[in-house]
């Protein structure tokens, strides 16, 4: 697993001393931050142990003090190398630890842990975990420095080694060690939902098991309680919004209105309405309507103008959408109901630039969206800090569109070409870090991120 | 304006052609004609602007001729929905065929190239099969005989990721939904 890389660039050199375990809940401090570029021909590999009780670590843009150095032990009971595998790689595509891969199974064995010897690889968390006779998984996180288990818990691992429900669930496990060390819980347990082949696919966040999960559709996007997903259909007869149950796969048209085409549904925080795009002979506009069904108020008045692309804030009283009324493409924000609208993105005078496919994440701070500065440059993803309008380019690589936000606000699935065809990618907007979700001849965009789905669907 | 004098055009050229037809057959055996005859009917379809008709009405253009004049894909730049100059000659043409037939009713579907959202492109499929309707009014065509959708980047004519096939799938195809059995050559 590649869970420790260097980056010339970023990385700081730090001596770590480790202090007396019982003074600090952080065993390991930072003592001495040396330049850059001193570091920069440095081929020290990542913590290696300097002399005895101070580690020398390397760190990350996200600061040194940030990430911790966790290691999985290996998994007593059945389907045990699975599980740790499963939490390995849940915990590093987290971008919030550095994790460690053994050499062997340093300490365990049944025994009781060597803490120094885990000190001495620079470790500051090890998880141990087995499989109990009912199949639960058993798990305890030591907090090295203190020399002791600083969690515990039971839980639950629903269906067969290996199988859906059960790998949502052990991701789930990924998720609450997530919480139990840095106090916010993971994103592992997740999926992802995306259009391929013009149907509605979904993927696990780590990758695993895409499916289709609708007949046809196209720009799909969860409800809140992760249970169903609308999205719609683009057919010569009419083009609906459609939700399907994911649990039953029943399919619903909940508009089918000849004449006109809806399209780009979001469901409000509340999950009781539904916010879509409506072309009309006089222009594309916004609607919305109750998710259970019931007439559609209009929202916006294009006047032969689009505005389209419409994502709720996570309070469920402003939007943001897309519109042209400008003569371009850009980004707008207004309250829910389409008043108060003012223009979010905007470039320099002249300029011939393009925003869309904007998303609101979940913590309210930022507005996820694609650019392009120039009327052909490929689009890239940005992030727009509502409350100072700070814009941060995200991405740089190739072709990048429609940002979907995870529910940690930290975390993009974007649609990327930059591995050949579009495929989606993961991206991280605070390290820069990216690994590609799905793959195939077949491309896949227009993904959304689900909520955390706590019970399994 | 040019559309008469293109439609004059029009007009002239068809009778010279089936006189050119009608001219040869004595001159050449008989033979020949048979030989000459069934590779004509590929390349009108395709290729030659106004074919010989095979079997013309008195006045003007054969079925197949007035079919493929109404059904002839309209082409746009990058994300714009203005008609072009060859779209404009294009559906000139199709406006005196239109006025002959009230009964044709037409389905423009605009369509994208595969560049930006599947949103922003639905929009723009719109906004160039409304472009093209609102084209066809202006020159007398009653707009309930129009019906518009989009398919944004859903449905390309050609697979690629280059201007070669984006300028192919930036288009407005058109459809005839109804009255299209019994078509008049316009008079």
């Amino acid at each position: 697993m590649p869970v420790i890389q260097l980056n010339i660039n970023t990385a700081k050199i730090s001596v770590m001393r480790a202090v007396d375990a019982r003074s600090r809940k952080s065993q390991l401090v930072r003592v001495l931050t040396l330049s850059t570029l001193f570091v920069a021909a440095a081929s020290i590999p990542a913590n290696v142990r300097a002399q005895s009780g101070v580690v020398l670590g390397m760190c990350y843009g996200g600061g040194c003090d940030s990430k911790q150095h966790i290691m999985v032990d290996s998994v007593r009971g059945a389907g045990g190398d699975s599980i740790r595998t499963i939490i390995s790689r849940d915990l590093d595509n987290s971008d919030r630890f550095v994790v460690i891969s053994p050499v062997g199974t340093p300490g365990s064995a049944g025994g009781p842990l060597n803490y120094p010897l885990f000190l001495s690889f620079g470790v500051n968390g090890v998880i141990e975990a087995s499989v109990l006779p009912s199949g639960w998984l058993h798990v305890e996180l030591h907090d090295v420095g203190l020399k002791l288990v600083k969690q515990k818990q039971d839980f639950p691992l629903p269906g067969l080694p290996g199988n859906r429900d059960w790998r949502l669930a052990l991701h789930g496990v990924s998720d609450s060690i997530e919480e139990w060390i840095t106090g916010q819980r993971g994103i592992a347990q997740t999926r992802i939902a995306f259009v391929r082949d013009g149907r509605v696919w979904t993927v696990d966040s780590d990758g695993w098991g895409a499916n289709p999960i609708t007949p046809r559709g196209l720009s799909p996007k969860w409800t809140p309680n992760g249970r169903a997903i609308v999205y719609n259909i683009l057919d010569d007869n009419g083009s609906p919004i459609m939700v399907t149950d994911i649990a039953t796969g029943a399919q619903k048209a909940l508009t089918s209105l000849h004449g006109a085409q809806d399209y780009a549904p979001s469901v409000t925080p509340d999950g009781r309405s539904v916010l879509f795009a409506r072309n009309t002979p006089d222009g594309t506009d916004l609607f919305t309507m109750p998710l259970l069904g019931g007439t559609a108020q209009r929202l916006t008045a294009g006047r032969g103008r689009a505005s389209g692309s419409p994502a709720p804030s996570p309070d469920g009283k402003r939007m943001v959408f897309a519109s042209d009324r400008s003569g371009h493409q850009e980004v707008y924000i207004s309250d829910i109901d389409g008043t108060n609208v003012d223009l979010l993105t905007t470039g320099g005078f002249g300029e011939r630039a393009w925003r869309d496919s904007p998303d609101w994440s979940p913590d309210g701070r930022l507005v996820a969206y694609q650019g392009a500065t120039s009327e052909r440059g490929a689009f890239q993803i940005y992030t727009i800090n509502v409350r100072d309008q700070f814009v941060k380019q995200i991405t740089g690589d190739a072709r990048n569109d429609d940002p979907s936000w995870a529910p940690d606000s930290r975390h993009l699935v974007v649609t990327s070409t930059r591995g050949g065809n579009p495929q989606l990618w993961i991206v991280d907007t605070q390290g820069g870090k990216a690994r590609q979700l799905t793959r195939g001849l077949s491309s896949a965009r227009g993904s959304s991120w689900s909520p955390r789905l706590t019970g399994a669907p | 304006m040019p559309s008469l004098s293109r439609l004059s055009l029009l007009l002239v050229a068809v009778p010279l052609a089936l006189g050119a037809c009608k001219k040869k057959p004595p001159v050449v055996t008989p033979s020949a004609p048979v030989v000459a005859q069934p590779p004509a009917p590929t390349p009108t379809r395709t290729e030659t602007p106004l074919p010989p008709a095979p079997a013309p009405t008195n006045t003007g253009m054969d079925v197949a001729t007035m079919r493929r004049l109404m059904l002839e894909t309209v082409y746009f730049e990058y994300d714009s929905d203005v008609i072009r100059a060859d779209a404009q000659s294009s559906l000139e043409k199709r406006v005196p065929l239109l006025s002959a037939n009230p009964q044709v009713k037409l389905r423009v579907a605009g369509n994208c190239d595969d560049r930006g959202t599947d949103e922003y492109n639905i929009a723009l499929g719109r906004r160039r099969a409304e472009a093209v309707k609102k084209f066809l009014t202006d020159r007398g065509i009653d707009g309930s005989r129009i019906e518009t959708i989009s398919f944004g980047r859903e449905r390309p004519a050609v697979q690629g990721d280059n201007e070669d096939a984006w300028s192919k799938n930036r288009r407005d195809e058109f459809t005839i939904t109804a009255g299209g059995d019994m078509l008049k050559s316009p008079s």
